[in-house]
């Protein structure tokens, strides 16, 4: 594993800021229409720099658009939600895309590596997306990514190649690319056998511990939900906890 | 690896074009058989044109400048037949004039106004009219042109189409043609008797004999010095007509125009004496011009319709760019520049093709003699605008599927 003091704390944020603000939001679907359907009915949360907290619920519960609504990835229908101290309800999409691109990583159940790239490429690609062009600085800071999620000797090893947790260490890897405040972890080990589901979790606690990111984990696994700071509950579009 | 000096755009379409290579090269080969069609028919119909007007233009002047025909005029007032209120006769017979051979008024100020004219190449005094060509107890009737050479010799090349002797023209020399050569038993050196309706008669040696690639031409026409013709025809000093050269031929008509503007001498254009060859011409460029736009349509629609696929297969993808933070833009462009990429890629295996195309078919395609049925011209500027054509309708083609790619939800792309 690499020297991890390589990789810096997200720069910018006091100790234990607010990184995380929701205030009664809520999220309908086919607004206005007869088949209206409200999945969030009004939800208050607020997750301060370095928690780590598993999100936990029945399916349908409304656990995945909520981080999508924080992850920017989706607009509230009523309500505002702060991400980085910025209140983002009234910026358009190209502001959204820009703070969610400095601001948030992402990590998904199915990993969802681009497979045309190698898994340095992949991890390198949130950088390269923000500067536009390729440099020696973001490759040095993907190779220490991938360095430290264990898979330095597969830097050049097509996505498509690695086996599912090595996959889901890349994604990790790409996620902290960019140095966010906040990772949206959305059932990253759901897909992967208890083994490596215990792994991935531990790089994201490690990361979450040693550099002060904020960590949105949904799980179902109770025993995982068990090792974080704190735990919120989902149910019927309401948090619970 | 990622190269330095390379944008995340160029990567990214780079990368879906290789990872997809199946697609790609089935759309670039559909491509490639597009331009290739357009730059062999292009070519090769651009070669046939260029020959046809070179067999053309090769033997007569741009624009010829005539004198005013002679006109009747009925006559008027009171001195006979019956007077309408208007000064009209009523049922008067109108006869034609004679058109008695005469020269251009002032033809030598003419000649310089025309000349300075920048689109006007060469500006030669012709004085021509019938004559009898004699020899012994045989006669023919040729068309005489009295021509000052170093002048008449830039419009038609008749260096070039001398068979025997040369181009020379001194007062006492005749250019004859093959035929007209043949029928009197001439040679050069030998003398031949020229007379014209006037009773005007001298007796020339022939100093070349031509051949214009046109038996009525090579039996009628002959060639004399500027002011041997003038003496014979009884034109002192005059011209029957200014024969023009301009650099663009198929301006010819509308420079014709502007010069009976300008100078009041009536100027005809080969596109006006040649209307029928030049409509059939231009029929041909229309027709040519039509194909070439539909086999771009067709290669539009191919490569719209690959990239409408890929944006399927790579949504989510795409949703996944646009999460980590790319934004609209720079997908628009990733997919934007995907048509341009295949349509460049098509175009430049489409120009060897059709390159391959044209130089088998000056190999192959041949006369009896074995020379080119006609000469073909690479012309740079065809594959380059076959090139920029096909990138352009590459990325025409590609904006409505870039479009649909940059507006997916990355919501629903990443849900699948």
């Amino acid at each position: 594993m690499a020297d991890t003091s390589l990789l810096a704390a997200p720069a910018g944020l006091a100790a234990r800021s607010i990184v995380v603000s929701l205030h009664g939001v809520r999220k309908a679907y086919n607004a206005g229409t007869p088949i209206e359907t409200e999945v969030l009915h009004g939800i208050d949360l607020t997750l301060l720099q370095g928690e780590f907290c598993a999100v936990m619920g029945p399916s349908g519960s409304g656990k995945s658009t909520l981080l999508n609504i924080i992850g920017l990835l989706d607009r509230p229908s009523a309500g505002t939600v702060a991400v980085c101290g910025e209140e983002t309800t009234s910026l358009d999409d190209r502001a959204l895309t820009r703070l969610r691109g400095h601001s948030i990583g992402f990590v998904f159940q199915y990993h969802h590596l681009l497979t045309a790239f190698t898994a340095l490429e992949n991890v390198m690609m949130p950088m390269l997306g923000a500067a536009g062009f390729p440099n020696d600085a973001m490759r040095q800071r993907a190779i220490e990514l991938l360095d430290a999620v264990g898979l330095k000797d597969r830097l050049h090893d097509g996505a498509g190649n690695l086996s599912g947790g090595q996959q889901q260490r890349v994604a990790i890897a790409r996620a902290l690319a960019m140095n966010p405040a906040l990772l949206l972890a959305d059932e990253p080990t759901g897909n992967l056998d208890t083994r490596t589901a215990g792994e991935a979790f531990s790089l994201l606690r490690r990361f979450n511990q040693e550099h002060g990111t904020t960590v949105l984990f949904v799980t179902h696994n109770p025993a995982l939900a068990e090792r974080c700071d704190k735990t919120i509950q989902v149910v019927d579009g309401l948090v619970d906890g | 690896m990622f190269t330095a000096w390379v944008p995340f755009e160029w990567i990214v379409a780079l990368r879906f074009l290789r990872e997809g290579r199946l697609q790609t090269l089935f759309i670039v080969a559909g491509v490639a058989v597009g331009v290739g069609v357009i730059v062999f028919m292009s070519a090769l119909l651009a070669g046939l044109q260029a020959n046809f007007i070179n067999r053309v233009l090769s033997a007569q002047a741009h624009i010829q400048l005539l004198p005013p025909q002679e006109i009747t005029r009925p006559l008027r007032g009171d001195r006979g037949g019956a007077v309408l209120p208007g000064g009209e006769a009523e049922g008067a017979i109108v006869q034609p004039p004679l058109q008695r051979l005469k020269s251009i008024d002032q033809w030598r100020s003419v000649a310089a106004q025309i000349r300075a004219m920048p689109e006007v190449l060469v500006v030669s005094p012709v004085a021509g009219g019938s004559a009898l060509a004699i020899r012994g107890n045989v006669s023919r009737s040729i068309s005489l042109n009295g021509i000052e050479p170093e002048l008449y010799f830039r419009i038609v090349d008749l260096g070039a189409k001398i068979v025997s002797g040369s181009a020379r023209l001194t007062g006492t020399d005749i250019l004859i043609g093959t035929e007209l050569a043949s029928d009197l038993g001439l040679d050069v050196g030998d003398k031949l008797r020229v007379s014209t309706a006037s009773g005007a008669a001298i007796a020339l040696t022939i100093t070349g004999v031509f051949d214009l690639g046109n038996k009525g031409a090579n039996e009628r026409s002959v060639f004399v010095a500027l002011h041997t013709a003038q003496s014979l025809l009884g034109l002192s000093g005059g011209v029957s007509s200014l024969e023009v050269t301009v650099r663009d031929v198929y301006a010819a008509e509308a420079i014709a125009q502007r010069i009976t503007a300008s100078t009041g001498v009536e100027a005809d254009s080969w596109i006006k004496t040649s209307a029928q060859f030049f409509a059939a011409i231009s029929a041909q460029t229309l027709a040519n011009t039509a194909i070439r736009f539909f086999v771009g349509l067709s290669v539009a629609f191919g490569i719209a319709s690959v990239l409408v696929v890929v944006v399927v297969q790579k949504s989510r993808e795409i949703g996944i760019l646009r999460a980590m933070g790319i934004s609209q833009g720079q997908i628009l462009r990733v997919f934007l520049l995907q048509g341009g990429l295949l349509g460049l890629g098509g175009a430049m295996v489409g120009s060897a093709i059709g390159a391959g195309a044209l130089i088998l078919w000056q190999r192959y395609a041949r006369n009896a003699d074995g020379t080119p049925l006609f000469p073909l011209v690479f012309d740079p500027h065809l594959f380059a605008a076959a090139l920029l054509l096909a990138m352009l309708t590459g990325l025409v083609a590609a904006f409505a599927p870039a479009l649909r790619a940059a507006r997916l939800d990355p919501v629903v792309a990443i849900r699948g």
